[in-house]
């Protein structure tokens, strides 16, 4: 038996940053994970690190986050590729009433200390001139940028063993019990840990847990589509994505300085969370393509040389389980980031390790609270 | 019930075989090929207007690759064939395929995968050079377009490819300079009794290497390769090796390497199909029964893409599956006895072949860190040594290797032969790297067919 002042439930980009950011704190930690560390959605997603296009109100998190990011390799020991090159959001022709929603945002945005400029014109074809002819505007981000997520938990993970977390791999949680005033937590390998504090990140499975611990949530888990280009020589500094709400025209993508370029994006295929496996549907990877070629004609030259997906977790209003339980104390939630948790990551764990140690945060958390889904 | 419709990939031996029957029962196949023309590697066709004779391009097995030409050829408006066809991904029971940048998906009922092998290939210090290739590229080169790989070529590795190339390059005229097996010859003394499994098979193997013997090339065992010298920027100068306890250095502008072959599982991969560990070959396979039915119901598996028995075997096992399919499917039911009874002799001739010429896997573990493992990313063998993972795929995530356009063709066998010797694991403990779609690039200008 083992006890600490916190159990961690989840290896992802949430755990693993909070593991570290409670340390940093001087609270104990032991972290579960039932594979290894990062290999799920966070080490599987497209890597943007992007605030812009987030609800205002979570700026004040994406925000902390940056800070993370701009001295991961300083603060970590370790790279994860972490480029601030800019992020730039475009909208087509036959939408027009969006480029008023992304001037409109841009003022709001502007209020939370994130700077855009919004392109049009000669201004928007001379800076991007590998733009399709379709493409109507842009917002431009830039200070935003991306990052190699297959490195980027693994590595939150060994600072934190360094400040002295035990992580757990290959440890699968079976059941978690309030015993006292103790959460005891049992694996399927007969393990039995304990601590006063339980944080679960178990990201697309965090719904499992919830409703194991009687705080049910509405849940669907989707597998998105990626894809990468062979390396051509690097020339795209911001990744690109476009603005609409058509899921299929919904692609994105990046440079990386290998020179592999990124395809995200569009409709997203069922997983199998209980399997641990998803797969990328072909009818999926040839629309996103198509898409792909909308937004920049000159990547339809490349050649796509392998395609992949992970598991996302998704609640009904894509927004997080992220905060205090709503039945017990001793009981926190940061998981269900509706594919778009990778730039806050770092600004979960800190957040949620302010929280535990201190019992308060400035950061905004009131939209992610779990009782909102609780039935009336 | 409505007749079945059956996918054949793949139009070497075992896929042509495998239509031959199909179509005898009145079934019309699709049969879907990377190729431009039928017969796979060992029975590649020349390209149309070439005019060498079946003898100088197929030696002693000219007669086979004779009588498999003309049976694709009496079959071909018998069956749906689709030739410079890529099959990239299968999904929900459909292959989906690229011709000329337009995608097609195509049902099946049966699938039946005959894709064949590439090489085996043992990193050596300077191996990507311009100058170095597979054993299977430097015989397409001879075979296709009636060319040698260089003006002076040394042979390295080790089976009975190794042979069989160099002494086509011989026959055609080319300089070899040197084969060069990293295998022990006392190896081959010792599998002989599996070997005379085949003795066919074998008397070729000695008549070949009589014939390399005669014609003045150099022939070594045992030998370690060192290192093959050149630059970026001229390619290939010399090669070095150990052999007999002292150190060799021989020019050459050309290098063809291979260790035996490893089968291309992708496919199988995509279509969900279990996986074995395989000690002989040390290398993960499909599983497959005696006739030819994979894990996943529907979906068959024949030639060397299942598991390396030769050409001649992928003949004998494409029939097999071909018949097990009809018998599963309600169509037609045979006796598969004596089939099955050829392919378990190919078998354990095969398992003579790997311990005559094994795959050096204490050599690959002794490597130095600065050899090249992945020459696609440029990972090197230090990188793989150091990389904070004990299986494949968790390493490939941190350091790229097997990342590239060949998705670890080439080196996820070696990568995983450093890592289990590194990390003192079994070598089955490593894994094996998963097969993504698309197997081969596609490109992202493709656009999909207007049905």
């Amino acid at each position: 038996m083992s006890r600490s002042d916190v159990i961690i439930v989840g290896g992802g980009l949430m755990g693993c940053s909070a593991a570290f950011f409670l340390r940093q704190r001087g609270r104990s930690v032991t972290l579960l994970e039932t594979d290894l560390v990062g290999r799920q959605a966070s080490g599987t997603n497209f890597g943007n690190v992007r605030r812009q296009g987030r609800p205002i109100d979570q700026l004040p998190l994406a925000n902390r986050a940056i800070e993370t990011w701009r001295k991961a390799k300083e603060l970590l020991g370790s790279d994860v590729e972490y480029l601030q090159s800019g992020h730039m959001r475009v909208c087509y022709r036959d939408r027009p009433e969006n480029v008023e929603k992304m001037e409109q945002y841009a003022a709001d945005a502007r209020q939370m200390g994130l700077d855009l400029e919004i392109l049009t014109g000669n201004a928007l074809r001379a800076r991007f001139p590998f733009l399709g002819p379709e493409v109507l505007a842009g917002s431009y981000s830039p200070l935003d940028g991306h990052a190699n997520p297959r490195l980027a938990s693994p590595a939150f993970a060994r600072a934190a063993k360094r400040l002295g977390a035990e992580i757990h791999e290959n440890t699968k949680m079976a059941s978690a019990e309030k015993i006292g005033t103790d959460w005891e937590v049992r694996t399927e390998d007969g393990r039995i840990f304990h601590a006063p504090i339980l944080l679960i990140t178990a990201g697309a499975w965090g719904d499992k847990i919830a409703a194991q611990l009687g705080e049910p949530v509405p849940f669907a888990t989707l597998a998105p589509t990626m894809s990468v280009t062979e390396p051509v020589p690097y020339a795209i500094a911001p990744a690109m994505g476009v603005m609409t709400p058509v899921e299929e025209e919904t692609v994105y993508f990046r440079q990386v300085a290998r020179g592999n370029i990124i395809l995200g994006g569009s409709t997203r295929a069922v997983s199998y969370p209980d399997l641990y496996r998803a797969y990328v549907l072909p009818q999926n990877t040839v629309s996103q393509l198509q898409q792909i070629r909308r937004l920049a004609p000159a990547l339809g030259k490349l050649n796509i040389i392998r395609v992949w997906t992970g598991i996302e977790g998704y609640t009904p209003d894509s927004l997080p389980v992220m905060g205090p339980s709503g039945k017990e104390s001793g009981l926190f939630y940061a998981f269900g980031f509706s594919g778009s948790g990778f730039q806050i990551g770092p600004g979960v764990g800190e957040t949620m390790a302010e929280l535990i140690d201190t019992g308060k945060t400035d950061i905004p958390l009131a939209g992610y609270d779990i009782r909102r889904f609780a039935k009336a | 019930m409505a007749e079945p419709r059956v996918i054949i990939v793949g139009a070497g031996p075992a896929g042509v075989r495998a239509a031959e029957v199909l179509v005898a029962s009145g079934v019309r196949p699709v049969v879907i090929d990377e190729g431009r023309r039928d017969g796979g590697q060992i029975y590649r066709r020349q390209p149309e207007g070439f005019t060498r004779g079946y003898d100088s391009l197929y030696g002693t097995e000219a007669d086979r690759a004779l009588s498999l030409h003309e049976t694709f050829d009496g079959l071909k408006d018998k069956i749906d064939y689709r030739p410079d066809t890529l099959v990239w991904n299968i999904s929900q029971g459909r292959v989906w395929t690229n011709a000329n940048g337009r995608v097609d998906d195509l049902e099946y009922d049966a699938l039946l995968l005959c894709t064949g092998a590439t090489d085996r290939v043992m990193p050596v210090k300077g191996w990507q050079y311009a100058g170095v290739f597979s054993l299977g590229a430097s015989q397409v080169a001879l075979k296709s377009q009636a060319v040698s790989i260089g003006r002076r070529v040394v042979f390295m590795g080790s089976g009975p490819l190794l042979y069989l190339v160099a002494s086509q390059y011989v026959k055609a005229g080319a300089n070899v300079v040197a084969v060069l097996d990293t295998a022990p010859f006392f190896a081959r003394i010792k599998a002989l009794p599996k070997l005379l499994a085949e003795p066919g098979v074998l008397w070729n193997g000695i008549m070949l290497t009589r014939m390399l013997q005669k014609s003045g090339v150099r022939l070594m065992t045992g030998v370690k390769p060192r290192e093959i010298l050149g630059d970026p920027e001229t390619g290939v100068s010399s090669l070095q090796f150990e052999a007999g306890g002292k150190i060799h250095e021989i020019a050459c502008d050309a290098v063809a390497m291979g260790h035996h072959l490893r089968p291309e599982t992708q496919l199988a991969d995509l279509a969900r199909c279990a996986f074995r560990f395989d000690s002989v070959t040390r290398q993960w396979l499909p599983v497959v029964d005696a006739d030819g039915r994979s894990s996943v119901d529907g979906v068959y598996l024949a030639g060397d893409g299942a598991r390396i028995l030769g050409a001649r075997s992928a003949e004998a096992s494409g029939q097999l599956a071909a018949m097990t399919l009809l018998s599963d499917m309600g169509v037609a039911a045979s006796d598969r006895w004596a089939l099955r009874q050829a392919v378990a002799n190919y078998a354990r001739f095969a398992t003579g072949l790997a311990e005559a010429f094994p795959w050096p896997h204490e050599q690959i573990a002794d490597l130095a860190d600065d050899v090249v493992l992945c020459r696609c990313e440029g990972v090197t063998v230090g990188e793989m040594r150091r990389v904070d993972a004990s299986e494949a795929n968790r390493a490939k995530a941190f350091n790229r290797v097997g990342m590239g356009r060949c998705q670890g063709r080439y080196c996820g066998l070696a990568g995983a032969e450093v890592l289990a010797a590194a990390r003192d694991l079994p070598i089955e403990a490593i894994g094996r790297l998963r097969g993504q779609a698309p197997v081969k690039p596609i490109s992202v200008g493709v656009a999909e067919d207007e049905a």
